[in-house]
């Protein structure tokens, strides 16, 4: 099974080794891993901004770019989306391009949802010790189900103890662009977030999605918590959850 | 009502800022969020429900001709006045007219959103006529002089003791604390109101076509009163409000107090037909509906129609995270929430509200609970292409966007441009690997540090990594 990874745009930028825990993780579940070496970024900033044009000349970037390919696997929940439930709207009134999109996009997967459902993974190459704390993303939650699935590979690391927090599934105010645009209002939403996680004395939170991650992260750090760490699935059910042992 | 959206960012700062505010707000989660969930899942066919009151608010919007004058001819025949209302100014000039006719000095009125829309209140003291609101919420904010800020709990953002204190000095008697002596003394000032009224006032949850009936889902029983004791009965409602049958009301009964407060069913569903004949004991003897249109059939056969399907029960706002942190009033208009962020923009302009479209992170929670399945962050989305379209946005933010573009469509330039960019941010970021502030988005540090990344891109380390 040959499967492209999209990589995103935030962590080929922001977080790299969260591309090569998605790796690991991909092989680990039997895939050879394509990463075709052009990619960008999805679209989403310019589509949820209303530039619809912007958001059409990278979708048929993609389409260009992993079409071929079995699968497409994105560590983000909120660009898998885009892909998916998106990129169809876009191409609403071409019905051949439709027709090759959707195909597409129904093969293309958060990276959790596809190691459950598709890829079945068995074992969890990981060996992180300690209790943690997941955040569902909006996206990943509420556009492709995502909830159950980090959970489960989670619960097959026997070093990991998993403490809910409270009202996972509240936004923490990231939404791109709105965390810039409405800072103030998207610093509380994340304050909300981080309250909630510091209550549960879990020594990391873990999500899906990078931006909330960086948003959470920057928010515990502003207010002194230096203590909690803030990794992405990926860093924690592959292992590489630090830069040294890639 | 005044639009003051255009004030949005500066009443979030206010907003947050608001103790009191903060202290209410905290208890609406529990009471909505809590009240929904748990009455939600005895709809077993939730899913085919909301598919099911969705289809019945299409059917009405794509023939809203139709539907509309088959309740003017039900109603007429029954002995009602339809009256028909294009802007807000209109309604308050109709109702003006009818109490000049009937000799009305004073008025009774139970809740109504659109009667809000028109500052109706206000234009009828200029004519000369007395009006006491007469739901307990919307009769507290007529006591302080506010707006509402919610659709449904329109006193949501205030706390009981602020309510004791308000009574105290109002009403000139002893303070009272606990809540039902509060509840009675309400009832005692507004028992004469009721009894008095020339007028009474409502709006309407729905209209019926097959019956020509207004109907009205309420609690308190005030509704009530004021719809049968006052010689002349005015409803006033959107004419987005008709729904074929009563059948069809049933489905979206189901849904709507759920939704709304949590409850299975609401106190009283008054169904209200025709003014008082012979035979009858009691209703009003003159009942007159006034439907307002103000911008609604604009919107008809639009890419925003879905908005009109809209039945009014608060959840978007409740379950909207915005909302949960600023509440109703920072949107400077009658409707808050996910469903205001639409409609303020598409009933008012959307160059008097260019915010509400953008505070949003698209979570998604609102068209999640929707009841009748309002995609509304899609349509969130399509007023931000408006804004695109129309050369509202920002000079900065449309330089930035399609910089990005053109960036992220040229890899190369795209290669070079996050390789600087993840090496000065990892410079910057030093040490603690932290960045306290980013030139061109203190929205973010003003609040938040920004995690440094490593200092090379995944791009970069996986081509070393694969010509090894």
């Amino acid at each position: 099974m040959r499967v492209g990874l999209f990589v995103t745009c935030l962590v080929d930028s922001m977080r790299p080794r969260i591309g090569f825990a998605t790796i690991k993780l991909l092989e680990a579940a039997g895939c050879e891993v394509v990463v075709p070496e052009q990619q960008t970024c999805c679209g989403q900033p310019g589509y949820n901004s209303g530039d619809r044009k912007s958001a059409v000349a990278l979708a048929l970037k993609f389409l260009a770019e992993f079409e071929t390919l079995d699968y497409v696997v994105l560590p983000s929940g909120s660009c898998a989306g885009m892909i998916r439930l998106h990129y169809p709207d876009l191409f609403k009134d071409d019905p051949i391009l439709l027709a090759r999109i959707t195909a597409l996009g129904q093969r293309t997967y958060e990276l959790t949802d596809f190691l459950v459902n598709v890829g079945q993974l068995k074992q969890v190459p990981g060996k992180f010790q300690g209790s943690l704390t997941y955040h569902d993303s909006c996206s990943g939650l509420r556009e492709l189900n995502v909830y159950k699935q980090p959970r489960a590979l989670l619960a097959k690391m026997p070093g990991v103890t998993i403490k809910e927090m409270l009202e996972s599934t509240t936004c923490c105010g990231f939404g791109g662009t709105f965390s810039v645009k409405y800072g103030e209002l998207s610093t509380r939403m994340a304050d909300n977030k981080c309250q909630h996680i510091v209550a549960t004395h879990a020594g990391a939170i873990v999500g899906g999605d990078l931006g909330c991650l960086l948003n959470i992260e920057g928010r515990l750090r502003r207010i002194g918590d230096h203590a909690t760490r803030v990794l992405h699935v990926a860093e924690v059910l592959s292992g590489i959850d630090t830069d040294e042992v890639q | 009502m005044q639009n003051t959206s255009l004030q949005f960012k500066k009443q979030v700062t206010i907003k947050l800022a608001d103790v009191k505010l903060q202290d209410a707000l905290s208890r609406l989660q529990s009471r909505f969020v809590e009240g929904r969930s748990a009455v939600i899942s005895e709809i077993h066919d939730l899913q085919e429900t909301r598919t099911a009151a969705a289809a019945i608010r299409d059917r009405v919007l794509n023939d809203l001709e139709h539907w509309l004058l088959h309740f003017e001819q039900q109603a007429t025949t029954r002995g009602a006045i339809v009256h028909w209302a294009e802007t807000g100014d209109d309604v308050n000039r109709i109702v003006a007219e009818i109490a000049t006719q009937h000799g009305v000095k004073t008025a009774a009125k139970s809740k109504s959103m659109v009667s809000e829309e028109c500052g109706l209140n206000d234009a009828l003291e200029l004519a000369g006529v007395a009006v006491m609101e007469t739901d307990l919420g919307e009769y507290i904010l007529q006591l302080a002089k506010e707006a509402p800020s919610h659709i449904v709990a329109p006193v949501v953002h205030k706390n009981k003791e602020e309510i004791s204190d308000l009574f105290a000095e109002k009403h000139q008697l002893p303070r009272k604390t606990g809540i039902a002596e509060l509840c009675r003394e309400a009832r005692e000032v507004l028992r004469p109101a009721f009894l008095n009224a020339d007028m009474g006032i409502s709006g309407a949850n729905f209209l019926v076509a097959e019956t020509g009936s207004v109907l009205i889902v309420t609690n308190e029983g005030n509704g009530r009163l004021v719809t049968t004791l006052p010689r002349v009965h005015v409803a006033i409602t959107g004419i987005e409000k008709v729904v074929p049958t009563l059948e069809d009301v049933t489905t979206l009964l189901r849904l709507l107090p759920r939704s709304a407060t949590g409850q299975s069913i609401t106190n009283y569903v008054s169904v209200l037909t025709g003014n008082k004949n012979k035979e009858d004991h009691d209703g009003p003897q003159h009942f007159h509906i006034i439907l307002l249109d103000n911008g609604r059939s604009s919107l008809i056969g639009g890419e925003m129609q879905e908005m009109l399907r809209c039945i009014r029960c608060g959840a978007c706002m409740n379950h909207c995270p915005v909302y949960q942190n600023i509440g109703g009033h920072a949107y400077g208009w009658v409707y808050p929430g996910p469903m205001g962020s639409i409609l303020t923009p598409l009933l008012g302009g959307l160059e008097k509200s260019p915010d509400l479209p953008n505070a949003s992170t698209f979570c998604g929670a609102c068209a999640v609970v929707c009841p009748v399945k309002i995609p509304l962050p899609d349509l969130l989305r399509k007023l931000r292409e408006k804004q695109m379209q129309r050369g509202m946005k920002s000079r900065q933010e449309t330089l930035m966007l399609k910089a990005w573009a053109w960036l992220a469509l040229h890899p190369n330039m795209y290669a070079l441009a996050t390789k600087i960019g993840v090496r000065l941010m990892h410079t910057m970021g030093g040490k603690e690997k932290l960045l306290h502030t980013l030139p061109g988005a203190s929205g973010w540090t003003d609040g938040r540090d920004f995690p440094a990344p490593s200092g090379q891109t995944f791009r970069e380390l996986y081509q070393r990594r694969t010509h090894k």
